[in-house]
């Protein structure tokens, strides 16, 4: 039965992928996406007036909580009834957007926080604008927290995605409510919801690793950085 | 404003069966943070004694909570079907997590020197459990019951797509008959019970922390 049930699957994964699982998985893959990049658009920016101007901070967090805090359902659905949004894409991505700017946010505050004053003490004391400490500075050591943000953002974006078909966007979402619509007792259906659960389980994997791994490579010129910063005291010994 | 006052209407209206809802919403999460807080809390003191088992679970607990919670609701639905029951099994797989990290973190973060101190007074072990550590660990553990507990009560609105009741149902046919009535009496107390169990709890940590 258990083989019957998988055999099943892997012909249902290969006689409908192009029909029906491949563009259900390029609209998920696509909401995530376009989601993630509005979402880093703001939260870089408002991360870093944030970690500038610390009385902003407190209000804007509570507020994205807030947000966060709501059920998805609830959110997707409050959207549409707004005057200016529809069954859609739009409401969809706006509601996405909203609940990933708060890991986004708070990863970019706490990362530009965690820069050591005495470092960048001593790039200004190179002579660096507030521009190049910035970039040469600031934003590479502040990296892999934010990474780390976008990884969290982007697992709980693939996940809420799957709701966006309730309000009419599409993506592997469709498959799921299918099946719940359908006899659930059919083979067919059953393979078609194990075929989305393992999209959407695959997608959210398939990030974190990815984002694991760009974790670990970027943490990697820090540490060769630090150990320029080893080698600084010996150089200074030499020189006295 | 307008539709606030007929969401109003249609709520207070007894044919919405909205306090059935409420209470449905209500037993789901209920339900699934007591199941949870059983095999959690125990879970983790039992961990918490093994450090390297600890890890092992903590990392494969942290593996699986990659896999989308709703993911596991509809995992659930080809060999339980439908209704309360699988909605119940998701919630409480969803809340075990922060449960079981929690009491773990709670437990280890107890200075040895404080459990050296009530051995020395001859307290046995389930006394230096209920007397010293539990108490010591609380603040932790509420910590992760107001995780738990958020995740849960947001969560359950979701248990509508699989026939689990509570408020969801109404946003689930106010989106099918576009009426925005419908939905708003689903969103508002579901956004609101959200956001008052996280102040409460909030509020229930901080009294704890204050108070050790």
């Amino acid at each position: 039965m258990q083989f019957l049930r998988e055999w099943t699957l892997t012909q249902y994964l290969f006689v409908h992928f192009n029909d029906k699982v491949g563009p259900r998985l390029a609209e998920h893959v696509m909401l995530s996406v376009i989601t993630l990049l509005i979402g880093l658009t703001i939260s870089l920016p408002l991360g870093l007036l944030l970690s500038r101007k610390k009385e902003l901070a407190g209000p804007v967090m509570s507020v994205l909580n807030i947000i966060y805090t709501i059920p998805s359902l609830a959110l997707f659905a409050f959207l549409v009834t707004l005057p200016f949004m529809d069954l859609g894409p739009k409401t969809a991505i706006t509601a996405l957007t909203a609940y990933s700017l708060f890991s986004l946010v708070r990863n970019t505050v706490v990362g530009f926080d965690g820069v050591d004053p005495a470092i960048k003490e001593a790039a200004r004391g190179m002579g660096m604008s507030d521009a190049q400490l910035l970039w040469r500075v600031e934003f590479p050591l502040a990296l892999p927290v934010i990474v780390a943000g976008i990884r969290i953002a982007t697992l709980s974006t693939i996940g809420l995605t799957t709701i966006a078909t309730w309000v009419g966007a599409g993506g592997l979402g469709q498959l799921l409510k299918d099946a719940v619509y359908s006899n659930i007792h059919l083979p067919t259906i059953q393979s078609q919801l194990y075929a989305g659960l393992i999209c959407i389980g695959g997608l959210a994997v398939g990030s974190d690793l990815l984002f694991r791994l760009i974790e670990s490579r970027i943490r990697v010129p820090v540490k060769a950085r630090r150990t320029v910063v080893h080698i600084t005291p010996q150089a200074k010994e030499a020189w006295e | 404003m307008d539709t606030l006052t007929k969401a109003l209407q249609y709520a207070l209206n007894p044919d919405s069966n909205f306090l059935g809802q409420l209470l449905t919403h209500l037993r789901l999460s209920g339900i699934a943070l007591f199941v949870a807080a059983l095999i959690g809390i125990p879970l983790g003191i039992l961990i918490s004694r093994y450090g390297s088992v600890a890890r092992v679970v903590i990392n494969v607990v942290g593996f699986l909570r990659v896999i989308p919670p709703i993911v596991v609701l509809f995992l659930l639905l080809p060999s339980q079907g439908l209704g309360f029951r699988p909605s119940v099994i998701a919630l409480t797989l969803l809340a075990i997590p922060p449960l079981l990290i929690n009491t773990d973190t709670g437990m280890r973060g107890v200075a040895p020197a404080i459990i050296e101190a009530g051995r020395g007074m001859g307290m046995s072990y389930w006394q230096l459990l209920r007397r010293v550590q539990l108490p010591l660990a609380m603040p932790v553990m509420i910590a992760g019951l107001r995780i738990a507990a958020v995740e849960v009560i947001s969560f359950a609105t979701l248990a509508t797509l699989i026939g689990g009741g509570g408020l969801g149902d109404f946003i689930a046919s106010g989106l099918a008959l576009l009426r925005n009535d419908i939905l708003l009496a689903g969103v508002i107390p579901a956004a609101l019970l959200t956001i008052g169990a996280g102040v409460l709890l909030d509020g229930l940590q901080r009294r704890l922390t204050r108070e050790t």
